[in-house]
């Protein structure tokens, strides 16, 4: 500031500091002091804060934070959050999870965000399958749907090599057994019992002899072979002609990985609890009292 | 510049606080304010203490802000944060209010009821108390640094910290039961928040009350400047009558006596001294002027004294200062306030609170709301049905669990079924039991036999089953929906 710039605004006894816009002048209003002591804090601080934290590339600050670092622990602090959930989950067997409300609540969700990660591949983000991928939020399910049979369909997978108590069934590829008029009458004979076309004798005859061993001599399928259930409206492969000739004619041996070795155990019972929770899900089936199992087993006896 | 202008005051670049020692007066405004700040701090401090019971579902705080439980409690009204309008609609109605009082009364705000005002007044008080009054304030303040200038020191600001300590103290109380945080604090097992929360305003009272004052008002607050831009030609504003005052003279009687014109200002700046802010009024209308009006009771103890009329510095509008300069007798203050744009001002602000008090009435306090299954929208099931699920929101909003019937209206092939049910149960209408003052959350689903793609509109009928007779417990909540088919 120099004095010739100084003139003297007369109502207030201020210096103008000589801008003016159409009349108007700027007052040079001094700061008052404090302000002053609170710009040189900042700086102090700003001095500080440069040393504290990283301030210059590939240098590490004082206090050796960084935002990697922050993420890293505010993983781990969800991760030891969330350890008595998941390691209660864990100990609780899988048939038993429902009998604890909000455990099992806590599992749906965890499921929920585990199926994300590990599931949408085959069966998408809505669980709702595709071709050869089982929908998993209808009723129909090839080796079971209550949450155990869920559970062990998750825990050993379907035909996943190398693993022995994997989900196996194995249906023979009929190009090599029937001629392709017996398969054509093969797949008339399912359109007819799904409700697609007409029955015929042929196809129900060949039908019981190749086929009712494992689908059920009315083509109602059985969960202990994984054979599906042919009656109903729902199809892995589909179930117009072209498709039910080539199911039959090569078989289909869809595969599911196991997920025992490749999850840990509460992540793969809240995966269970999930995709029981989409709709589908059967209770589990509730064991029968001794006497009443021997009479079934009886009855079965002599139908056979 | 250089770092001497950091010391000197002289400086015209920095300019260091001129202390206030305003005098203490009595008067009808020095009354108001007493009132003001008796009922504000009363208001303030005593609040939170307020019981008021809601049952065994909700806390029994009059006035409560429950963050962690996001519901907001004012005595019999409770809020969701889905019914934050309510809290919009206070802050319009305080946008209004401000117009209304400001185009009436100008800058009473500053000059009464802000906390500024309020804790610098209450601090002035305590201050007076240990040191005296102006005079004496003065002269400690020019004092060396004595042991018993020491000893009063500290014991002035171990009351100003007692005082901002039960001020942030009191603060935390509105967003916690009381009583039970009361005692947590003491022990030291109240959060880290609270004590940070107490602390942050401990020291913002202490220095803002104690040692900013009314740098606060001229150089931090916005308000001033917001405040300044609503006055116009009719809002009241402490004013010298300096045609009534001027030329000010200090020996009256010499100078009358001499022939000279004498006005009614005898300079014996009154006005001056026992202003909190320091600022000299009869230099006019001025940003520092917090309009508290004590300056005027000052000049009427002065004119009084001297047997000449009250009002040398009074509450005037610019129109009638006009008028007066021109000759004109003083007109009465109501006028003033009476005039269409106070009155407009007055029926908007209590037209918001009439149709807020009304909706808040007539609001429903069960709800129900849907987000439809969006992957997948359709599933076929076995028996050949289609399904549709919905994620269903059932909020209610009574301090008190109540028990509904959801009905299905349309859609007279399907029947529904909730996440806890099997399908087998399904039906067309299922009863739901609903936690107190909370949002159930469930996954219905709905089948009907397959058909030809596209929309079929129904409705869910949430109905309580629990409802007094001749209230409006039993209103019923809606929600139109679709069902689709692929």
């Amino acid at each position: 500031m120099t004095d010739h710039s100084k003139r003297v605004d007369e109502a207030t006894g201020t210096n103008l500091v000589g801008h003016e816009w159409d009349g108007i002048e700027e007052l040079d209003t001094p700061l008052p002091r404090w302000w002053v002591y609170i710009f040189a804090a900042t700086v102090v601080f700003a001095a500080g804060y440069v040393v504290a934290y990283p301030s210059f590339p590939d240098v590490a600050g004082g206090t050796g934070w960084s935002s990697r670092g922050q993420l890293e622990e505010a993983l781990q602090a969800q991760t030891a959050a969330r350890a008595p959930v998941a390691t209660a989950i864990a100990a609780t067997p899988i048939d038993q999870l429902a009998a604890n409300p909000q455990l099992m609540r806590s599992a749906i969700e965890g499921g929920r965000a585990a199926f994300k990660v590990n599931c949408v591949q085959c069966h998408g983000s809505g669980a709702a399958g595709s071709k050869g991928y089982p929908n998993l939020n209808d009723d129909d399910w090839l080796w079971g749907g209550d949450i155990t049979s869920i559970h062990t369909t998750l825990v050993h997978g379907i035909r996943s090599p190398g693993v022995d108590e994997t989900r196996f069934s194995q249906m023979p590829a009929f190009a090599d057994i029937l001629s392709k008029g017996q398969i054509s009458a093969l797949v008339n004979h399912v359109r007819a019992i799904s409700g697609q076309g007409k029955p015929s004798a042929a196809g129900a005859q060949l039908f019981a002899e190749n086929c009712a061993s494992c689908h059920g001599p009315e083509g109602k399928g059985m969960r202990e072979q994984g054979a599906p259930n042919l009656t109903d409206g729902i199809w892995l492969y589909g179930g117009d002609r072209a498709s039910l000739t080539q199911t039959i004619s090569k078989a289909r041996y869809g595969v599911m990985p196991h997920w025992a070795t490749r999850l840990d155990a509460a992540t793969v019972k809240m995966l269970a609890a999930y995709v029981h929770s989409l709709g589908g899900g059967e209770a589990n089936p509730t064991p029968a009292p001794a006497d009443t199992a021997a009479a079934a087993s009886g009855e079965s006896n002599v139908s056979s | 510049m250089s770092a001497l202008d950091l010391i000197n005051p002289t400086s015209g670049l920095y300019r260091k606080r001129e202390p206030v020692f305003p005098r203490v007066v009595k008067g009808r405004f020095r009354q108001l304010k007493w009132a003001v700040m008796i009922l504000c701090l009363a208001v303030y401090y005593i609040t939170p203490w307020i019981r008021w019971d809601r049952g065994a579902y909700a806390p029994d705080q009059a006035v409560l802000v429950d963050l962690a439980n996001r519901r907001f409690f004012m005595f019999n009204i409770e809020i969701w944060p889905q019914e934050f309008y309510y809290v919009a609609g206070l802050l319009i109605m305080a946008g209004i209010g401000l117009f209304l009082v400001t185009s009436a009364v100008g800058r009473a705000w500053c000059g009464y009821a802000c906390p500024q005002t309020v804790w610098t007044d209450l601090f002035q008080h305590v201050e007076r108390w240990i040191d005296g009054d102006r005079n004496a304030q003065l002269k400690l303040n020019n004092a060396p640094w004595t042991a018993a200038k020491l000893g009063r020191r500290l014991t002035k600001w171990s009351i100003w910290l007692v005082i901002a300590m039960a001020t942030g103290g009191a603060w935390i109380f509105y967003f916690a039961d009381a009583p039970t945080l009361a005692s947590q604090f003491v022990a030291g097992d109240a959060t880290f928040v609270a004590y940070a929360t107490v602390g942050v305003l401990t020291a913002t009272t202490f220095i803002f009350g104690g040692f900013m004052r009314e740098q606060v008002c001229i150089y931090m607050c916005p308000w001033p400047r917001i405040q300044t831009a609503m006055l116009d030609e009719k809002s009241l504003i402490v004013t010298y009558r300096d045609w009534r005052g001027e030329p000010r003279t200090q020996g009256v009687k010499k100078a009358a006596a001499a022939g000279e014109k004498v006005g009614d200002c005898i300079d014996c700046n009154a006005c001056v001294s026992v202003c909190p802010t320091g600022v000299d009024i009869r230099q006019g209308p001025q940003l520092g002027c917090i309009n508290c009006a004590l300056c005027i009771d000052a000049c009427d103890e002065v004119m009084g004294k001297l047997n000449r009329p009250r009002g040398l510095i009074d509450y005037l509008n610019l129109d009638d200062e006009k008028h007066e300069r021109a000759g004109g007798a003083a007109r009465p203050i109501l006028k003033t306030l009476l005039r269409p744009r106070t009155l407009i001002y007055f029926a908007i602000w209590c037209s918001i609170g009439l149709a807020m008090l009304f909706t808040l009435g007539e609001r429903a306090r069960l709800t129900i709301d849907s987000a439809q299954d969006r992957n997948p929208v359709v599933v076929t099931m076995s028996d050949g049905q289609v399904r549709n699920g919905w994620t269903i929101k059932m909020r209610n909003m009574e301090a008190r669990p109540r028990s509904v019937e959801l009905t299905m209206a349309g859609l007279p092939q399907g029947r529904m079924w909730t996440d806890a049910m099997d399908r087998k149960d399904a039906a067309r209408s299922v009863r739901l039991n609903l936690a107190a003052d909370a949002t159930t959350r469930l996954h219905l689903y709905v089948a009907a036999p397959a058909g030809p793609a596209g929309e079929t509109p129904f409705a869910l009928i949430a109905r309580p089953l629990d409802a007094t007779p001749g209230t409006k417990d039993g209103r019923e909540a809606a929600r139109d929906i679709k069902f689709i088919r692929q």
